[in-house]
């Protein structure tokens, strides 16, 4: 081919002419949205994290959680089933940096914040393997025995630009990192009311329990309690987080009344699972918890 | 100047860097993919997931991916200039600092300073170090080509001054943080502007460190290699502007259904799904290179890495833009199915032609020819088998994951509990780490040719100089 003098031949008008090439996409995908309202969205009620929480996410990120969770629900009818309402912009004024996330090897922490009481994530980062027994998630055993230093945590408050007050140090300064995670993951998605994606209505359950005698549905309850219940109300459902299920069943509440507790939970207390477990699945827990008191 | 007098220490340095701290990234990888099926593979703090997986991807884009971009960079700008290094020094010091950079830049992952943005997880005093190894980097070159002695800018040349540009403006632009203090920074950005910018940033570093990098190679080594002709000299001017103006736009497809404004997000889709064209540009001047005599397939035991590279590369660039689209995307999004397209960009293209190159430039720095074609052919096999396994594995696992997230009741409830999608994956995780032996065995292949090849080549030196004598 002939090399007649062209651009490819010119470095200066070459390297221009590729960085306006380069420019184009990037100004108007990325740096005019800036400018934009819809980048700067803010729910009313959302507050900025306080000196313990941010210290909770700072660990999030240390420890590389993100690396295994997201934290964005897709409005898509299956994620909201299992995790709850969809993400809104507005919930995430205050992330530097956004900690959405882009695999989940365990589950989207969108809507962690009050699902589970405290507790719950003091003895699950401890050992996740107690709640969960085939959990792939590793344990955290060094967070508890780590102090927080406040006067790297005023640095980071001040730089954010995150109020604080004397109280708000205090508190940090007799916590540990664990308690700093859990103060973090509490907050998480809390700025949307929270509203089941499912409730079951008590004249829409069964009086009595359909699958009641039959031997594979108690197999079915017993599985699933070893690999879902366990954790809070203990491997023979002595209680732990949760009452004692034995007790619970020795009194003979009715097996309605069983299914709405598994069905709805208590508001910070126990999680409901009417949208992760279907009827059988929960008539099946109810036949094996009946099966404790026997 | 001769032929004789070029100056490629810096270029082996460099290679021989990438190789050390790619073999430390692949050992981790072996890791993690253990600790993916159990969770006692976790070893305290310093060896348990979170960290390692970041060290992982870090150490392999840096150090085996940049690393070897940095020493094939500089022997390419050698022969396309026509002329060693004018500022060899810096090169040479450019080198030192990089692996003392490299050094400290996974000391502090191992300590958790993570900045959290996928690729761009090191703290800010690392990224300071980071941008002055870049700017090094650049100078060297541009000064190469200024003062080259030959009139015209090869294809090569281009995609490695784009890449000079590109890295620069993304790599300062997403790491704008405020820092707080020597050890943590935020984003400047927040939010969904944060995710913005990330992505803009991610998608581009996988255009620009992984895409335009190994096709400067592929086009000038693959000539080389089979002693066949470049087929069309148009096609490459066509497929160069184009890549490089679609690729910035496309960022969005990573933030499918996440609340990023939609018009950003349908923009991002649309160009994605261009990008098919540009990147086809490459593969179709690569097949149609190697077309006028297919028999080097067999003849030349180089041809085959380049033309599987390249067909990776043609694969990838299907696969991809499919993924962005929305109703594909909300199956896939989030499972198993991403690292299986990964590595099979990683893997099958990045390492593939990387290698190849190695094996030109090795022989060739020593005036000799490879130690082992049959070694080399082992090599190719392992890695094919092991990349091949690794993506097939995940993408079924990454299908049945997404299928068993959405699955319901009649009565509206979940078919599956997250532990039993998860658990569905073990099995095919198991076959992962089997398929990443496979791949690493095949690597330490490479590994022992490279430094056999080395030893050859000195021997031959020291006889020649001994008998000047
Ligand atoms: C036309 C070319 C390509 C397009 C349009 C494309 C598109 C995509 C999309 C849409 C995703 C996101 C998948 C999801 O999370 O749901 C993705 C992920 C990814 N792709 Fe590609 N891809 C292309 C080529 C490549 C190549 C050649 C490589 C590597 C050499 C590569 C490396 C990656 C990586 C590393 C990720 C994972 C990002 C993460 O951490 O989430 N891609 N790609
Ligand atoms: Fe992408």
């Amino acid at each position: 081919m002939s090399h007649k003098k062209d651009i490819y031949s010119k470095t200066i008008p070459f390297a221009l002419m590729v960085a306006v090439t380069i420019l184009i996409g990037t100004i108007v995908t990325t740096i005019a949205p800036m400018f934009t309202k819809g980048m700067h969205p803010k729910l009313e009620n959302l507050q900025p994290y306080t000196m313990l929480e941010l210290a909770g996410r700072d660990i999030y990120q240390k420890e590389g959680c993100v690396n295994c969770h997201t934290q964005t629900v897709r409005p898509l009818k299956a994620d909201v089933l299992r995790y709850g309402d969809y993400s809104k912009a507005g919930e995430f004024a205050y992330d530097r940096p956004f900690l959405w996330g882009s695999k989940r090897t365990g589950p989207d922490l969108a809507r962690i914040g009050g699902k589970y009481p405290d507790e719950w994530h003091i003895q699950h980062m401890e050992n996740p393997q107690a709640f969960f027994p085939k959990s792939n998630m590793p344990k955290y055993p060094w967070l508890k025995e780590r102090a927080i230093n406040v006067n790297e945590m005023k640095a980071r408050m001040d730089a954010l630009g995150f109020p604080y007050t004397e109280e708000d140090v205090a508190q940090a300064a007799e916590s540990t990192e664990l308690d700093a995670m859990v103060a973090y993951l509490q907050i998480i998605g809390t700025a949307v009311e929270k509203e089941g994606a499912m409730v079951i209505e008590e004249d829409s359950v069964e009086d009595e329990n359909p699958l009641a005698g039959n031997a594979a549905a108690l197999e079915e309850g017993k599985a699933l309690y070893a690999a879902e219940c366990a954790g809070c109300h203990g491997v023979n459902a002595e209680g732990n987080i949760g009452g004692s299920l034995v007790d619970y069943a020795a009194a003979e509440p009715a097996s309605r009344d069983t299914y709405l507790v598994i069905a709805n939970g208590y508001e910070g207390v126990m999680p409901g699972f009417a949208s992760s477990f279907s009827k059988e699945r929960i008539w099946a827990l109810v036949e094996y918890i009946e099966s404790l008191g026997k | 100047m001769n032929e004789y007098s070029y100056d490629y220490r810096t270029v082996q340095g460099f290679i021989l860097s990438a190789i050390f701290w790619g073999v430390i990234g692949l050992v981790i990888g072996l890791l993690i993919s253990v600790q993916m099926w159990d969770a006692n593979f976790n070893f305290g703090e310093y060896f348990s997931f979170g960290r390692l997986r970041t060290i992982h991807t870090n150490v392999l884009a840096y150090g085996l991916g940049i690393g070897a971009e940095f020493g094939i960079f500089y022997y390419l700008t050698i022969r396309l200039t026509k002329r060693n290094l004018v500022l060899g020094k810096l090169a040479r010091f450019h080198l030192w600092l990089f692996n003392v950079g490299m050094v400290l830049a996974t000391f502090t992952l191992f300590i958790g300073m993570n900045q959290s943005l996928e690729y761009a997880e090191f703290e800010w005093p690392i990224d300071i170090a980071i941008v002055i190894l870049w700017v090094i980097f650049t100078i060297v070159i541009l000064t190469n080509i200024f003062k080259r002695k030959e009139e015209h800018m090869y294809v090569s040349l281009w995609y490695i001054i784009a890449t000079l540009i590109a890295v620069a403006i993304l790599y300062i632009v997403n790491n704008l943080h405020i820092p707080a203090t020597l050890t943590k920074s935020y984003h400047l950005f927040a939010g969904t502007n944060s995710a913005n910018v990330e992505w803009w940033y991610g998608h581009n570093a996988v255009g620009f460190l992984f895409t335009t990098p190994i096709l400067a190679m592929f086009y000038y080594f693959l000539p080389k290699a089979t002693g066949l002709p470049l087929y069309s000299h148009r096609l490459s001017i066509i497929s160069f502007w184009s890549l490089i103006f679609a690729y910035l736009w496309t960022g969005a497809h990573h933030l499918v259904y996440t609340p990023l404004p939609d018009w950003i997000q349908t923009l991002g889709i649309v160009f994605t799904l261009f990008l098919i064209a540009p990147s086809w540009g490459s593969v179709i001047n690569g097949y149609f290179t190697v077309d006028a005599d297919w028999s080097k397939m067999r003849t030349n035991y180089l041809t085959k890495f380049f033309v599987l590279g390249i067909t990776f590369y043609g694969l990838q660039t299907i696969q991809g833009p499919s993924q962005g689209i929305r109703v594909i995307s909300s199956l896939i999004h989030y499972t198993d199915w991403v690292p299986g397209h990964v590595h099979m960009g990683t893997m099958g293209w990045v390492t593939m032609i990387i290698c190849a190159s190695v094996y030109v430039i090795i022989p060739h720095i020593y005036k000799t020819e490879i130690f082992s074609e049959k070694v080399a052919n082992i090599h190719f096999w392992l890695v094919l088998v092991g990349q091949l396994m690794f993506s097939i594995t995940m993408w079924v696992t990454g299908i049945q994951q997404g299928a068993m997230w959405k699955m319901t009741n009649a009565d509206g409830s979940l078919k599956y509990t997250f532990m039993e999608t998860l658990v569905g994956n073990y099995p095919y995780w198991q076959m992962r780490t089997v398929a990443g032996v496979i791949f690493v065995v095949g690597m330490l292949f490479f590994v022992y040719n490279v430094f056999m090849t080395i030893r050859k080549g000195m021997a031959k030196a020291a006889l020649a100089d001994a008998k000047a004598a």
